[in-house]
């Protein structure tokens, strides 16, 4: 494994630790669980944005709040929340999303002893003027509810920074992802998913440096010859290093995603040349769509089979998380349209935190010789 | 069917609610409409169960509710299979059955009904889920008709003046997408008259479901979600009016006559969530056997409990809000709020949770209202795991002596 790696593993092994030592630099740490939460405000508010995962498999203090026809991912961060592996939090940023989501929000709200809180409500139809107009003023809310908390107001200035280094974090991710579809061999599926991963979770400026690093070294690495199986993986959070190099093993490498812990997450740059708010309103209403928002009845299909298309691959993967609704429900459809095109696809349904299961490997393996 | 060779129970007759009769004829009406729309030259749109119905009653458009159809389909028991045939279209069996029944009877005109009639637009207000957004997303490609979409956010601990805005504006572009839709202009004249029928219908709604509060009460909970259909289908006309006037009569008729739905009633119960549709006679039976009466739920009555954010002089103006501030579109403690509020005026002495897994944003936070009932009121509380469609997710033995269990302690405690 190249050096330039190891802050990337650093972080995802340890979350608490990467939380604390920014701590110590009296930034307060919000979480977040949701690619919809804007973290250019608060980073803009000097707080740090922090994904949260589900780390334990192990349910019981959440059993007490969520049936378990609750999926794993909502299951787990609540467990983790009540059991205390989260004190480091000062607070938790709820977008509006899944069903699922929406009333751990308010059950959050209800169990969770944190200093700040935040529903940022936004609209669930992105097609509409008046959506784009209430994302504004949704976004203008929270703004407000992150001044009053650190006692002082965001200037034009601080947003315009925080913009311009998400933007630039985007762009360098973006980089790394080209050209890892380019050169399959230079990063291996599961170092790109640890890098993704820590992304939402570190330091935001000091990743920008490791991002800025990793690129130059990846791009310095001697190429390695391989002409693997081109997937994608759809889905909402695939935190399963396994099926990256279980992909791999089998012949085939992920070139690309449409999860929103992946290209959904940091696809969409903020326009830079509209006043700060009115870029942030563009870049939220416009990005890749949630199956859980509406931004027309075929932008989901669309999207996928541009993103085969563009990263020229073989074969999609689905990666379904059990009692995920909105993705449940694109899938029949989205599959169709694939097999439309003459686009293969695999359906896995899982739990977040799976293990490989043999039956996995078996899939995956026919599926990848079959194409 | 009655055998005409054996008298009639004279006990069972009298407590038989008259009305029904009168309720399902003018269901059969409506669907006979519904159903021959096409011939008859009758706009049809699907609307979502907490959708606003009223502007298409003012355009003479015909409102077809699939969740209506859902709940037809599960108390005739079609459900189960209904469901699988949308699980081999690629539908997971944990998506809503609701959902699930009504995408495949979509394709193959099964049901009671043998299908619904087609849409010419469809109306999807998410103020009850997301799932509806999704599937009237699928339904829109099926058909390949319109699809209005009313967003109504979450209000997690309120109604904000953001929200607001967003949804007055919406009520706006919800005109606009019908006036294109029919190509005719929306009467501005006749919503009034619709929207004052329509409070006036939730207003009747409300008084029989208060009925329920006198001891011993004239109907139950499962009585109440049979009589709902009209309030939510034909919500805002003169029929539904009429029809719940006679149901409030014969309901004030039975408190005075000491009538009850349970002969021997002595312990009230407050039900939560959707019914068990495929299963209503069963638990009706059982609670009666115990001599408990659900009187109440928490379902039934969101049909009513936005009555006070409807402006009566400005219906249109007001809409917004209360579509928007209904019960599942609030914060779990607000509707923890809202049970122990019922508790107390039906006087219960037990709470029913169905924990259905057709319906998470229903059922997500019954944990919590759990507890914050036993804690504030310390009554004893069920929750009882089903689906309110898919009979595969219902253990009947499991539940006999769950309830025989509950009812124990219920006992135990008076």
């Amino acid at each position: 494994m190249i050096e330039e790696l190891t802050p990337f593993y650093t972080t995802i092994k340890d979350p608490e630790q990467t939380a604390q030592s920014i701590k110590t630099k009296g930034k307060k740490i919000l979480g977040y669980l949701c690619s919809y939460a804007p973290e250019e405000l608060i980073f803009a508010a000097g707080c740090h944005p922090m994904r949260l995962f589900s780390r334990k498999t192990e349910i019981s203090l959440a059993e007490n709040h969520l049936q378990a026809y609750c999926c794993s991912l909502v299951r787990g961060i609540l467990e983790q929340g009540l059991s205390g592996d989260l004190n480091y939090l000062d607070g938790t940023v709820f977008p509006h999303t899944c069903d699922s989501i929406q009333r751990l929000s308010d059950i959050w709200r209800l169990n969770m002893d944190q200093a700040f809180f935040a529903d940022v409500i936004m609209p669930a139809k992105l097609t509409t003027a008046s959506a784009r107009d209430y994302m504004k003023t949704v976004l203008n809310k929270f703004k407000t509810d992150l001044e009053s908390y650190i006692g002082h107001p965001i200037t034009e200035d601080d947003l315009a920074e925080s913009i311009a280094l998400f933007n630039r974090i985007r762009t360098r991710l973006d980089q790394i992802y080209t050209l890892k579809a380019e050169h399959p061999a230079v990063i291996s599926g599961k170092d790109l998913f640890c890098v993704i991963k820590a992304a939402m979770i570190m330091d935001r400026n000091l990743l920008d440096t490791c991002l800025k690093d990793l690129l130059s070294a990846l791009k310095n690495l001697p190429q390695k010859p391989g002409d693997p199986t081109r997937l994608i993986l759809s889905g909402s959070v695939c935190d399963m290093p396994d099926l990256y190099t279980l992909v791999e093993d089998a012949g085939g490498a992920v070139v690309g995603d449409d999860l929103c812990s992946g290209q959904r997450w940091f696809q969409g740059l903020i326009p830079q040349d509209l006043p700060p708010m009115d870029g942030l309103t563009a870049r939220y209403t416009d990005r890749v769509v949630c199956p859980a928002k509406h931004s027309g009845n075929f932008a989901r299909a669309k999207a996928l089979i541009d993103l085969v298309k563009a990263k020229k691959a073989q074969g999609v993967v689905f990666t379904l998380l059990k009692f995920c609704d909105p993705h449940a429900f694109d899938f029949p459809y989205l599959k169709e349209c694939l097999d439309k095109e003459g686009i293969p696809s695999l359906h896995l349904e899982m739990d977040d935190q799976q293990t490989n299961s043999g039956q996995m490997t078996t899939r995956v393996e026919t599926f990848i010789q079959m194409i | 069917m009655n055998d005409k060779a054996t008298p009639k129970d004279p006990e069972k007759e009298k407590r038989k609610i008259k009305s029904a009769k009168k309720m399902r004829d003018i269901m059969t009406t409506y669907y006979m409409d519904a159903l021959t729309a096409r011939e008859n030259n009758k706009t049809v749109a699907w609307i979502t169960s907490g959708g606003p119905v009223e502007p298409l009653i003012a355009m003479d458009i015909i409102p077809v509710y699939p969740e209506n159809h859902g709940a037809m389909i599960g108390a005739s028991k079609m459900g189960e299979d209904l469901c699988i045939k949308a699980e081999d279209m690629g539908y997971s069996s944990d998506l809503c059955s609701y959902a699930r029944a009504d995408i495949s009877c979509a394709v193959v005109n099964g049901g009671p009904l043998g299908g619904l009639p087609k849409p010419d637009m469809l109306i999807c207000c998410n103020n009850i889920c997301g799932t509806v957004l999704k599937w009237y997303e699928i339904q829109a490609r099926h058909f390949n008709v319109p699809l209005f979409i009313l967003d109504t956010p979450v209000c997690h601990s309120g109604y904000t003046k953001e929200i607001a805005a967003y949804v007055q504006n919406q009520i706006k572009e919800y005109v606009i997408f019908l006036e294109t839709a029919t190509g005719k202009p929306f009467d501005y004249d006749r919503i009034k008259t619709v929207g004052a029928l329509a409070l006036e219908g939730q207003k009747l709604w409300q008084k029989v479901l208060k009925t329920t509060a006198q001891r011993p009460s004239p109907m139950s909970a499962f009585d109440a979600f049979f009589f709902l259909a009209l309030i939510v289908t034909l919500r805002g006309t003169q029929t539904a009016v009429d029809f719940y006037t006679q149901l409030l009569k014969e309901m004030e008729e039975r408190v005075e006559q000491g009538i009850s739905i349970v002969p021997e009633e002595q312990h009230r119960l407050l039900w939560d969530n959707l019914p068990v549709w495929y299963n209503l006679k069963w638990l009706s039976q059982k609670f009666s056997d115990h001599n408990a009466c659900p009187v109440a739920d928490t379902y039934t009555s969101a049909w009513c409990s936005a009555i006070q954010y409807i402006d009566a002089n400005d219906f249109l103006g007001s809409m917004a809000e209360a579509y928007t501030r209904i019960y599942l579109n609030i914060g779990v403690d607000q509707m923890a709020d809202q049970v122990l509020g019922m508790i107390q005026f039906y006087g219960v002495d037990g709470f029913v949770m169905h924990s259905n897994r057709s319906c998470k944003p229903y059922s997500f936070g019954q944990m919590d209202i759990m507890n914050i009932v036993r804690e504030k009121t310390g009554i004893p509380v069920l929750m009882l795991e089903a689906d309110m469609v898919d009979p595969r997710n219902f253990s009947l033995s499991q539940a006999d002596t769950r309830i025989d269990a509950f009812m124990e302690i219920i006992k135990q405690k008076r």
